[in-house]
């Protein structure tokens, strides 16, 4: 048996009274009469619009929606909206729908974009990272100092737990990184040398590259994505659940409780995974070396001419370096994190951004601090 | 209801019947959200069944579980609003994914379920724009927007002022007398259970079962369980228990 029609009908009368004839099933998944079709028909507006429901079947919130725009309706045209003749819940329902007048939202105008007022704001943006970048700094330093001191209260029962995240579980993505790393550097160097006939220098460009830049940079660009932006997770979800505001209000200082053990893991275990990535970055470049006739004898034999302390030196400076702008950005953005879950995950962006910039430009200022003392 | 070998209750018997404001009560720590999570079918029962009008909501298929669980509405703890979606999209999401409702007809259902719940023109408002209240409010107004038969609520009045946590109980109220719907909520707030409670299972901590059923007035005038008639009055003869504290910390 097909379910009844939903319908409605209007009549009017001369004390400009109109009376809605509501029929039928209000379902949802049924065809229903727009309100628009009660607006329209209506010849000239009413001063009492009464509801008749007499005749519904059954109903669920189709109807009621259709109820309240015919509520809102008459409140906007000053009508008197009858709703004796609505089932009974129906009726109750829009009492209670109706019982909080509307919510109007403030109006804000969108400013017009204008190009002065528009860079002011950018600079005024990027002020403000910067100015919170080294307060944040400063804070890191003041909590480092009163670590020496011993006037600390940093936790390190947790400093193990951290070694090991940062390390021994990154092992797998450093491996695959470096080994690739140094295939590349290998095969692009070769192409160029072998024009030389002077292949066997691979070895010696594969080692200083990796040992200087490459190594270092490639682990500190994974460890950026990987352990900075689960520093900005843990500590954005800890933000988002009071448990900063905790450790606060217990008189201790977030930074030296939370941001100095992790900023020490990443300085103690950044430099054992760069050697780890130099290793893996100098064989994998053997392979491609060993796919253009170099024997592994000749290629560790010139690979060690090159090796030279100065090059493995400037890479663990480096390494030391990246590991805290890592820990810091990350930190940064997990401690300065919203309280929303949204926040974590702007947190562990704003992390990963933030550490790879920070690394760029770190790299380049050592590099040229290199250069000019010659090592 | 288990977890692993740890049993959190045991021996659960009980009915809800249609239109019945059905409360799970009990101490802290004693299982009522966690039977709430296997009545939702969140967690399979370790062993026995629960079931829907007859059916197996565990045994079912996945179409039929689907099915069930469009005919019910869940209001979480802390309401479990999407925080990147309006209210409007968090209210629309239930109608878009189950309804053929179109764009404008969502729209008018959702403008009319935030008026129910006494959040009209609120439309545009993220969930963290809000107070708590409003929020409690606004995961309400999800719960319902698909109609449902069962409505589930886990600790509703928490963290409310006594104001709000009367006028969400006036609202659960009313939307079940209009809409005939059942409710079972979770919640230890005593005000509420005797508000607008029908029938109430007490959940005890120390013997891991059911320990009384019942009208809640008459469980605290009759109880012959001296914790219920405790929990009910608000008095305390013993102190606290040490099985509920190591429960809680499971």
């Amino acid at each position: 048996m097909s379910k009844p029609e939903a319908t409605l009908e209007i009549a009017e009368n001369e004390d400009r009274d109109a009376t809605v004839f509501l029929a039928g099933d209000w379902l949802q998944g049924q065809p229903v009469p727009d309100f628009n079709d009660v607006s329209s028909q209506l010849g000239r507006m009413p001063s009492r619009l009464v509801l008749d429901g007499s005749s519904l079947e059954s109903w669920d919130s189709t109807l009621m929606a259709f109820i309240l725009q015919c509520h809102n309706y008459c409140h906007d045209h000053d009508t008197v909206f009858d709703t004796n003749a609505l089932p009974t819940g129906a009726a109750k329902l829009l009492r209670l729908a109706t019982a909080v007048p509307a919510h109007k939202p403030p109006k804000t105008q969108k400013p017009r974009w204008h190009p002065v007022r528009s860079a002011r704001a950018l600079v005024s943006r990027m002020g403000g990272v910067i100015r919170d970048s080294l307060s944040f700094t400063g804070e890191v330093s003041i909590a480092l100092a009163r670590l020496l001191t011993g006037r600390s209260n940093t936790r390190f029962e947790d400093f193990g737990h951290y070694c090991y995240q940062a390390g021994p579980n990154a092992l797998g993505i450093i491996s695959l990184t470096s080994i690739l790393v140094g295939m590349i550097l290998a095969y692009l160097g070769a192409v160029q040398l072998q024009q030389f006939g002077a292949e066997i220098y691979v070895a010696n460009l594969v080692t200083i590259g990796i040992l200087r830049e490459m190594g270092v940079l490639m682990t500190a660009v994974v460890m950026a994505g990987r352990t900075g932006a689960a520093y900005a997770a843990q500590l954005g979800t800890m933000q988002t659940n009071e448990e900063i505001d905790a450790i606060k209000t217990m008189g201790i200082s977030p930074v030296e409780f939370l941001v100095i053990p992790r900023i020490l893991a990443l300085m103690v275990t950044m430099p054992l995974l760069t050697l780890y990535a130099n290793i893996l970055g100098i064989v994998g470049g053997g392979i491609v070396a060993g796919g253009m006739g170099i024997t592994p004898l000749q290629y560790f034999s010139q690979t060690e001419q090159a090796l030279a302390l100065n090059h493995l030196a400037v890479g663990l400076i480096k390494s030391v370096v990246f590991a805290v702008l890592i820990a810091v950005a990350g930190c940064r953005a997990g401690i300065n994190a919203g309280r929303s879950s949204a926040a974590v995950g702007q947190a562990a962006t704003e992390a990963v951004v933030t550490a790879v910039v920070y690394l760029i430009v770190a790299d380049a200022a050592l590099n040229i601090m290199f250069q000019v003392s010659l090592v | 209801m288990a977890y692993g070998s740890f049993v959190i209750q045991k021996n659960l018997s009980f009915d809800i019947a249609r239109g019945d404001i059905f409360i799970i009560m009990g101490g802290s720590g004693c299982g009522k959200s966690t039977l709430l999570r296997h009545m939702l079918g969140l967690i399979a029962p370790s062993r026995g069944d629960i079931l829907y009008n007859g059916t197996s909501f565990n045994q079912a298929s996945a179409q039929q579980q689907d099915t069930m669980r469009r005919r019910w509405g869940i209001s979480y703890q802390t309401g479990g609003m999407f925080s990147a979606m309006t209210l409007a999209e968090n209210i629309a999401l239930p109608l878009q994914l189950y309804t053929e409702y179109s764009k404008s007809d969502i729209e008018d259902i959702v403008a009319y379920k935030l008026a129910l719940v006494g959040l009209a023109g609120y439309q545009r408002y993220y969930p963290a724009e809000i107070s708590g209240g409003m929020r409690k409010r606004a995961a309400l107004a999800r719960a319902i927007a698909l109609d449902p038969e069962i409505l589930f609520f886990d600790e509703p009045s928490a963290g409310l002022d006594p104001i709000s946590s009367r006028l969400l109980d006036d609202l659960i109220l009313e939307l079940k007398t209009s809409t005939g719907a059942t409710v079972v909520m979770v919640t230890h707030e005593l005000a509420s259970i005797f508000a607008i409670g029908t029938r109430a299972v007490y959940l005890d901590a120390t013997t891991r079962t059911m320990i009384d059923y019942g009208a809640p007035d008459y469980l605290r005038d009759h109880s012959e369980q001296l914790v219920v008639k405790e929990f009910l009055t608000r008095s305390a003869k013993h102190k606290f228990n040490t099985e509920q504290s190591s429960e809680a910390s499971q």
